[in-house]
């Protein structure tokens, strides 16, 4: 969708503030949040592009007052409702008004380390040929779903150069939508700045977005 | 999204604390998490897991010339030989760094960043001001954190729009030869591994 999440080239957000010595988390609830956002994810069973689309699918004024963690709060509770695991009336009161849903798994204590290095890997066996080789020229599809998604709007339409090649990757417009993960051939493509900002962009500079094959044509295929 | 030092914020602030604690109470009366599981999440990312451990390994890559080649060959499994792995570092490659090309990392789309080498990523690299600015203005972005790239170096951007996390290896600093990996680590900040920044110079330690 193309919500405030997409923030490539957008202008009007002021310098980058770095915080000198800055800590890992500055206030508790975010600790707990972020541990809460975690572990849930495993009786709820949701993947990682449904947490990023619950998280980015709302008011771009709602997005952007929200601070990261508020954001992770805001999409964990999400999810969590639309699955009937905690209903509104329970986090606004923090008693337990509804069943418990019977036969979920919960992450233990002695299960995190081994979830924390299982990761979630990606990469899928391919099923077809990847259609772009290593140097190819493509052009990003210009695409405006009202649903969750990897091609960000400043690359739609432009020109750029099949630069990396990275085997099959679960494909995340599908999985987030609980539609299957449908892997697809995943490339980096790299793009002048000239292209993507005008003539007076930097000439020195060239960026780069990871794009999946459906995401990508020939630069014949279409004016 | 908004910072976290503005005074009118504090109520809102203390209304999300009632919140999480309100929701971890139901969840955990519910039996959905374990209070100890949290804890651990909690400990690991705020202690054990962090720059340090790109710094090791950034380290490794300069001093030994053999790991430096598999690094840039295929870094997960090159992180993995110092035991770093796993969640937000599934697939892992290594952007080097040299005289002609400035490499910098964002994820214009959310906040996606290599967890087993580099840790939970700080405030700015998830705000909107970093986020929107790498692709379109990154000299700027650069001087936004006092550095100034040589206008003979290329600068390359790449958005993590994917489950493949980038990191930098940044160049050694002048004035270490012989110095022992441990030293070195030292010198390699958080900010070199994304390309928002270099190495601190060898005079810079204490």
């Amino acid at each position: 969708m193309d919500g405030a999440q997409d923030m490539g080239g957008v202008e009007g957000f002021g310098p980058v503030q770095p915080e000198p010595n800055e800590p890992v988390f500055h206030a508790a609830w975010e600790r707990r949040a972020f541990a809460l956002t975690l572990a849930m994810s495993r009786p709820g069973g949701w993947n990682i592009d449904m947490s990023r689309f619950a998280r980015e699918n709302r008011p771009h004024a709602d997005y952007l007052s929200k601070s990261y963690y508020q954001l992770w709060l805001a999409g964990l509770e999400r999810l969590m409702i639309e699955r009937d695991l905690v209903s509104e009336d329970e986090i606004a009161s923090g008693r337990v008004l509804t069943v418990a849903k019977a036969g979920l798994k919960t992450l233990s204590r002695d299960d995190v380390m081994a979830m924390l290095h299982r990761g979630g890997p990606t990469e899928r066996d391919p099923t077809a040929p990847a259609r772009f080789a290593i140097g190819d020229q493509v052009r990003m599809k210009t695409i405006n779903p009202p649903t969750h998604t990897r091609l960000p709007r400043y690359v739609r339409g432009r020109v750029g150069t099949i630069e990396l090649l990275h085997g099959c990757h679960v494909f995340p417009d599908t999985n987030s939508l609980g539609q299957g993960e449908k892997p697809q051939w995943l490339y980096t493509v790299s793009f002048a700045g000239t292209e993507l900002w005008g003539a007076d962009a930097d000439p020195t500079m060239k960026v780069s977005v990871d794009a999946w094959e459906s995401y990508l044509e020939s630069p014949s295929e279409r004016a | 999204m908004s910072g976290h030092d503005h005074d009118h914020e504090h109520s809102e602030l203390s209304e999300t604390e009632l919140r999480v604690r309100a929701l971890e109470t139901v969840l955990t009366e519910k039996g959905y998490v374990d209070p100890a599981a949290l804890d651990l999440l909690i400990e690991t990312y705020e202690k054990k897991v962090g720059p340090r451990n790109g710094a090791r390994v950034v380290a490794r890559a300069w001093t030994d010339p053999e790991y430096r080649k598999r690094l840039l060959a295929d870094a997960t499994p090159a992180i993995a030989e110092l035991n770093y792995a796993g969640r937000q570092g599934e697939h892992i490659i290594a952007l080097e760094n040299t005289p002609k090309t400035h490499n910098m990392v964002v994820c214009t789309l959310c906040s996606c960043y290599p967890w087993p080498v580099l840790g939970l990523p700080p405030v700015w690299y998830k705000s909107a001001p970093y986020r929107s600015r790498a692709v379109s203005d990154p000299r700027g972005v650069l001087r936004d954190f006092g550095v100034e790239l040589s206008p003979d170096t290329d600068i390359r951007i790449w958005d993590s729009t994917a489950e493949i996390r980038y990191f930098v290896l940044p160049m050694r600093p002048a004035g270490t030869d012989g110095w022992s990996e441990e030293r070195l680590a030292d010198l390699v900040t958080r900010d070199s591994m994304i390309g928002s920044g270099l190495p601190k110079h060898p005079n810079e330690l204490g």
